[in-house]
């Protein structure tokens, strides 16, 4: 039998803006990259995305946030996932990032971000990259 | 490894029972010792399949009898099946969006899947997923096909009764006697009934219901639905424990489930056979140079598999 490694993403919109269109475009590019993405709609608590996230056994979470909340937003999940035991997922996060922001939340664990002018090339080629090899 | 992830599960781990899902879904070597162990646990859970056209309203459906069940006391697993893009490999798995109201409840499990080429409506793990959802202790799983068309039946051999949904638009009454899906659905649900054309459509399948031989004694009822205004629901949820009510009495429950594991075994039989004739073809074995023969067009390729079944008898073994 055929044992297939497919990357699971789960692109997640935490907080209160309503611009998806990002993370729609960011989808349609995974899909076209062969990746499974999950997406879980508009305006979504942080224990929500977890929570999403553990049940649907991702590699990878993509959070989008355009509300300028992202400090407080992007840390929280993370948090939550080590707190289930689910520290191993890459958690990357895009949106209206000022640069000066990056370094806080890649000490909070949220381990790239692409804010404005970002490439999506390049994000893809991120996730296949730093995505967990899971055995 | 697989023995302690199902020790974990059968205590309630959530995170346990999403990895053994991810180890079914990439079918990886595990599968076998996972399905041993939780056999003795199966049989607990009935499974309610939904299908039908893309747009019709499954994920709205399955939404709101997941928070119905809920209010029933109940525990819910939910698969939800996406299509795999035959280009990329990838997906987009979007069920989830609608139902959102349940994220939060540890009483309802949700995983999306993709097809991963497969065409029957499902996924080719979904059966063992939904093994391992009952294995978990859920009391009713339901599971969403991809929006189907009119042969995608793989449903009926996973599901206890099978909920076909359409819009008013889905057709005339020669759609309503065509074979494969229409002959397939234990309930039938015309979702969007504000629109126009509701009466029409239910005329039409109520007839093709009364002229047709039904051979197990049900005849489906055909349900009314506003899904996104609650409308309908409680009704659909009384008509499918009607229907389970119906198959216990009679004994179908097992037949049903009966024939479905074999249908089950032989479907895996099937997939490693290929694989492992595709991996021989792959390798080059020659076959006493009948594939060259072939495929060069010296022989037909009757005679050849007719021969190549009578040489390549250590397949069997």
């Amino acid at each position: 039998m055929t044992t297939t490694q497919r990357i699971r993403v789960l692109i997640a919109k935490p907080g209160l803006d309503g611009h998806d269109r990002g993370a729609k475009v960011l989808a349609l590019a995974l899909r076209d990259a062969g990746i499974e993405v999950i997406y879980t709609g508009l305006r979504q608590q942080p224990a929500q995305i977890a929570s999403a996230a553990i049940q649907e056994d991702v590699d990878v979470v993509g959070l989008s946030c355009l509300s300028g909340a992202h400090n407080v937003l992007f840390p929280r999940v993370v948090e939550l996932l080590r707190e289930q035991g689910a520290g191993d997922i890459l958690v990357v996060g895009g949106g209206t990032i000022p640069e000066h922001d990056i370094p806080g939340l890649q000490a909070s664990g949220v381990q790239a971000l692409f804010g404005p002018g970002s490439s999506i090339a390049d994000i893809v080629d991120y996730i296949r990259e730093h995505a967990p090899q899971r055995s | 490894m697989p023995a302690e992830l199902v020790e974990k599960m059968l205590t309630g781990d959530q995170r346990a029972l999403a990895r053994l899902v991810s180890a079914v879904e990439r079918q990886s070597a595990e599968v076998p010792e996972i399905m041993q162990r939780i056999t003795p646990m199966l049989g607990h859970a009935y499974c309610i399949g939904i299908t039908g056209p893309p747009g019709a309203g499954k994920s709205t459906i399955t939404d709101r009898l997941t928070a119905y069940a809920r209010q029933q006391g109940k525990t819910v697993g939910i698969v939800a099946v996406d299509p795999t893009s035959p280009y990329s490999g990838g997906a987009i798995l979007g069920d989830r969006i609608r139902m959102q109201q349940h994220y939060l409840d540890a009483g309802v499990y949700i995983r999306s899947m993709a097809s991963r080429g497969h065409h029957g409506g499902l996924s080719r793990a979904a059966k063992g997923v939904i093994k391992l959802l009952d294995a978990f202790g859920k009391d009713l799983i339901i599971v969403e096909t991809v929006g189907v068309g009119q042969t995608e039946l793989d449903i009926v051999a996973a599901a206890d009764t099978t909920v076909l949904i359409l819009v008013p638009e889905s057709g005339d009454a020669i759609q309503t006697i065509k074979a494969g899906i229409m002959e397939i659905a234990d309930l039938f649900v015309i979702n969007k009934a504000d629109r126009d054309g509701v009466e029409r459509l239910q005329r039409d399948l109520q007839m093709m219901l009364h002229i047709r031989h039904a051979s197990d004694g049900w005849c489906p009822p055909v349900l009314g639905t506003q899904a996104h205004k609650d409308i309908g629901i409680v009704e659909l949820h009384e008509a499918i424990t009607t229907h389970r009510r119906k198959l216990s009495e009679t004994g179908q429950l097992a037949t049903r489930r009966q024939q479905n594991r074999r249908q089950e075994l032989l479907d895996l039989l099937q997939q490693q056979l290929m694989a492992t004739l595709t991996a021989q073809f792959d390798d080059g074995e020659a076959h006493s140079g009948l594939l060259e023969q072939v495929e060069e067009g010296t022989v037909d390729p009757y005679t050849a598999a007719q021969q190549m079944l009578v040489e390549n008898d250590d397949l069997w073994r």
